[in-house]
């Protein structure tokens, strides 16, 4: 059916694989997906979350380094669990996802090694953009206290008046900056 | 009050370890399925001609907070038991601001990245390690910024709480308005088509 416009989607530098198959319908995964974090309120009492588990990782780094330094410092100490950061929910939430992740993929047909840009930028630009494009995003989640799965997802649902604020902020800031990067995607 | 779980029954650290994996299978095959491991589907919602970030996430936002209120309202959940982040509206308008320019710069979110990377995806992984560097130097260069934001905050604030208007008329006035949204989007998709990749 949208076979060839699926592959569009997601070609690379490369012709797209022959293999990959459409996504599912949006309403149907976005269903789904409202199912998985109702169930994890439901267990966990609180939703999901993915930037903590980039904190944890940043807190065991630094632990590596000096564990005195850990200590000291406000932002690595909330993540240290005790010695343990590794150890942390969303650290192995976000395993879990990328199992969950690549066995779609997998059946999808949709696993394959590249560097996804639009025709317009080198690979290597592309690569620069990703690379300091996450350093913002993570910058503005330790601001606001949250992320699209943490603020956006889990807090929306409880109509967290932060949240909500967060929600739309996210798509002022990223409309307002679309023009100019526009040759990175189109 | 049988949920959450976590309100009247301790979990070991093993389970819920565990427990976070087999979650966390679910989350990272319905963001693959939606699509958004890749970064030219998430940023297509920034030139309007596919909408799947806004329609998956609203949906999924919808659902949730459906059964949330439905299970409270047959006295099956303790919403009062859920974890909610105290509101800072400085905090989240400039962060979300902020998270937003690194979205359409990356191409990705925190989660996205992942299931980006589980696809093969090299950007996805550039993503991740600008992130890693991101929260590094943030706990590093602005740890001020954390007795900001707890200084400024509002504390705990839903919209039920603030206009006193139940929880269950808000989760109505969301389904309604996602089917009259899933129309307005089907509309700027079919506007916005000439700007859908053809290669």
């Amino acid at each position: 059916m949208a076979h060839s416009m699926a592959q569009g989607r997601f070609a690379t530098d490369r012709p797209a694989a022959s293999a990959a198959r459409p996504y599912w319908n949006p309403y149907l995964v976005g269903i789904l997906l409202g199912l998985v974090l109702l169930a994890t309120y439901l267990v966990t009492g609180r939703g999901l979350g993915a930037t903590g588990a980039f904190s944890s990782v940043a807190a065991a780094i630094a632990g590596a380094i000096s564990p005195e330094h850990v200590a000291a410092n406000a932002v690595h100490a909330k993540y240290w669990n005790d010695g343990a950061p590794l150890a942390s929910w969303t650290l192995f939430l976000l395993g879990g996802a990328l199992v969950g992740a690549f066995v779609s993929g997998l059946a999808g047909g949709r696993v394959r090694w590249s560097v996804e840009r639009g025709p317009q930028v080198s690979d290597g630009g592309r690569l620069a953009l990703a690379l300091a494009g996450g350093f913002v995003a993570a910058y503005g989640a330790k601001i606001a206290k949250g992320c699209t799965s943490g603020q956006a997802l889990t807090g929306g649902s409880m109509l967290n008046v932060g949240s909500l604020v967060f929600m739309l902020a996210v798509f002022a800031g990223a409309y307002g900056l679309a023009y100019f990067v526009r040759k990175e995607w189109l | 009050m049988i949920f959450p779980l976590s309100s009247t029954m301790e979990f070991s650290v093993a389970a819920g370890l565990g427990l976070a994996v087999v979650l966390g299978f679910g989350f990272g095959f319905c963001l693959e399925r939606a699509g958004f491991g890749s970064a030219r589907k998430l940023t297509a919602v920034f030139y309007f001609y596919d909408m799947a970030v806004v329609k998956v996430m609203f949906s999924a936002i919808v659902t949730a907070m459906v059964g949330l209120f439905a299970l409270s309202a047959i006295g099956t959940l303790d919403l009062a038991e859920l974890y909610l982040e105290p509101t800072s509206l400085a905090a989240q308008a400039l962060g979300g601001l902020v998270f937003g320019a690194g979205f359409i710069m990356g191409g990705y979110c925190p989660g996205t990245a992942i299931a980006a990377i589980a696809t093969g995806r090299k950007d996805g992984l550039a993503f991740a390690l600008g992130m890693l560097a991101g929260v590094y130097a943030y706990a590093e260069l602005t740890p001020g910024i954390e007795t900001w934001i707890k200084a400024t905050a509002q504390g705990e604030m839903t919209l039920p709480s603030i206009t006193g208007v139940s929880m269950g008329w808000f989760a109505l006035a969301f389904v309604a308005f996602l089917l009259f949204a899933a129309w307005g989007m089907g509309r700027l998709e079919d506007r916005f088509a000439g700007l859908r990749p053809q290669s």
